[in-house]
């Protein structure tokens, strides 16, 4: 019965060398390339260069920008909604709740380029919805020319594809919150609202903000649906960070200005992440 | 004393309960109907993509709309087979998914068994790193990925498409959450009746599993099968393009034909909505992975 001490080594092996190779290594390289530029195919120092001239681009501020209003007004609409739909189907007395849980969730087994090409396809200046607007005698709107409607078309696209996620994420913590709970405050007479803000969404607080911190990281990095749905348009109005990272990397071939960017992108996640995990007053 | 009062307030609890019911039939139509909108609104763009994919491109741009499936499925396919070649694209998709979900799978649930179930040196530390290396933004490793790819000549084959996400942490605390409720006593009893460890994980903990393998072998396919930015970058030509970056290749062009887009983006979706209804429960659980724990 003598243990084996090589055992789990040989286990997490695998893992740890493909961890080390494709994560550990890019992770540290990308550093060091923030810190180079390239002259003729031939990296070397700059020092702070790429990072000082970040704070002069105008599209970075722009993206940067962008970015942070789509997060200020995407996340919490979004977990809002949630919150509503698993109160709704956690509700005794909803019947066919299956069937709604089902339907939310199908969203969220697309592909993020499929839906941002539907969604494309539907916000055309002569698209359905256009059309639709126009039939009852609504005027058209400029979905994805404007520059303000053109944010809003990829919080419309991102919350739809998100919403059933996060609700069957609480829809699986509402059911660990005690039905006494509720009968109790049936009884000091709460009404539906009440007890939607003081118990359900006190209960809650750890998943809500794991969903926060998930969903924050996600938009931070949002690249499929603006590439695909306005391309980063009209004139810069929905270029996010991860698109921007990625024309500079693949368009411009500015491999260390383009490191520098997604060392400030990992910074602002750290940095949220450890503000909500302040905010809330979580361990 | 007790008994008399937990009784009455058990009484007034289902008196409260009936007054409830009565007086919420109002609020209850309300609450239908607000599901019934989300409905719609979650739906319909499935809808308006099998709608797409069988009609004209035109016809999706009328006035009054076109909200029937139409009569050109089979013009769409053959016009989009001859734009992106679809039968490498399905395979392309089908096999870097399959392969990745099999060799994933296994490195995630080996890692998982020695972080669930062991004491080692450096458990910690590897432990840290993992759950670290998730808040890391995709965009932070995406040009070493490339140039590392680039310079052992790698681009643009399976190998790449594969390999570099093969090690996935998410996955390895989907099995780790799963395996840390695996009896211990089990394997005590296993070693003292001179069982392998290999030979007891294989025969008595995994078997176990299954439920747990499907969950996380769901979670992987999904990552695969969707997977964009990562395809986009090292992949060259048509011959290697997965589902996404086919797509997106299709709007790419200035004359968008929606009918082919629409037919793509339908074999790319339907499968998944298809495999997610009738693995209804595996798929979020796979999907939701240890948020639910």
């Amino acid at each position: 019965m003598k243990k084996n001490i090589a055992f789990p080594y040989f286990f997490v092996a695998p893992a740890v060398i493909l961890f080390a190779i494709f994560t550990i290594y890019p992770v540290f390289d990308s550093l060091i390339l923030s810190f180079q530029k390239s002259t003729a195919g031939v990296y070397h120092f700059v020092g702070f260069s790429n990072y000082t001239r970040l704070l002069g681009d105008t599209i970075f501020l722009k993206a940067l920008g962008n970015t942070g209003l789509i997060l200020i007004i995407q996340v919490p609409v979004m977990i809002f909604l949630a919150l509503v739909l698993s109160s709704a189907l956690n509700s005794q007395i909803l019947r066919f709740k299956g069937f709604f849980r089902t339907a939310y969730f199908l969203p969220a087994v697309t592909s993020l380029v499929a839906y941002a090409v539907v969604f494309g396809s539907l916000l055309q200046s002569d698209g359905l919805f256009n059309n639709l607007l126009k039939l009852i005698g609504l005027g058209s709107v400029p979905w994805l020319s404007d520059p303000l409607w053109s944010k809003i078309s990829i919080i419309m696209a991102v919350t739809w594809r998100w919403t059933g996620y996060n609700m069957v994420i609480f829809l699986a913590a509402l059911q660990n919150i005690s039905e006494d709970t509720y009968e109790a405050a049936d009884l000091d007479g709460a009404g539906k609202v009440q007890k939607f803000f003081y118990i359900t969404i006190p209960q809650l607080k750890p998943v809500i903000l794991f969903s926060t911190i998930l969903s924050t990281i996600g938009t931070l990095q949002l690249f499929d649906e603006p590439l695909n749905l306005t391309k980063g348009g009209p004139n810069d109005a929905t270029m996010t960070l991860g698109l921007y990272i990625y024309q500079s990397g693949f368009q411009y071939f500015d491999f260390g200005y383009a490191s520098a960017m997604a060392y400030v992108v990992v910074l602002i996640v750290a940095i949220l992440s450890f503000l909500q995990f302040k905010v809330t007053g979580a361990e | 004393m007790n008994a008399l009062e937990n009784v009455s307030v058990t009484n007034q609890v289902v008196t409260v309960k009936k007054r409830t019911l009565k007086r919420n039939l109002p609020s209850k139509i309300l609450m239908y109907f607000l599901l019934a909108i989300f409905l719609v609104v979650s739906v319909f763009p499935f809808y308006w993509m099998l709608v797409g994919a069988t009609n004209t491109s035109g016809k999706m741009f009328t006035i009054p709309p076109t909200l029937l499936p139409g009569k050109e499925f089979m013009t769409n396919l053959t016009n989009l087979n001859d734009t992106i070649g679809i039968t490498q694209v399905l395979f392309n998709s089908i096999f870097v998914a399959a392969v990745y979900v099999v060799l994933a799978l296994a490195i995630s649930t080996a890692a998982a068994y020695a972080l669930a179930k062991f004491e080692f040196k450096g458990k910690k530390i590897i432990f840290t790193a993992f759950l670290l290396s998730m808040m890391i933004p995709g965009q932070a490793t995406l040009i070493p990925l490339f140039r590392m790819m680039s310079d052992f000549h790698f681009l643009n084959s399976y190998f790449a498409l594969i390999v570099p996400g093969l090690c996935f942490p998410f996955a390895i605390f989907l099995m780790r959450q799963n395996l840390l409720a695996f009896p211990t006593e089990l394997l005590e009893s296993a070693r003292l009746d001179g069982a392998s460890e290999l030979r007891t994980f294989l025969t008595i903990v995994l078997p176990s599993m299954k439920p747990a393998l499907a969950a996380t072998a769901i979670f992987l396919f999904m990552t695969s099968w969707n997977s964009f930015m990562w395809p986009l970058v090292a992949t060259s030509s048509n011959e290697m393009h997965t589902f996404p970056v086919a797509i997106s290749s299709l709007i790419g062009v200035t004359k968008i034909d929606y009918g082919q887009v629409m037919m793509a983006v339908s074999l790319a979706t339907v499968p998944m909505i298809i495999f997610f209804l009738s693995l209804q429960r595996q798929f979020i659980s796979g999907m939701l992975g240890s948020a639910l724990k």
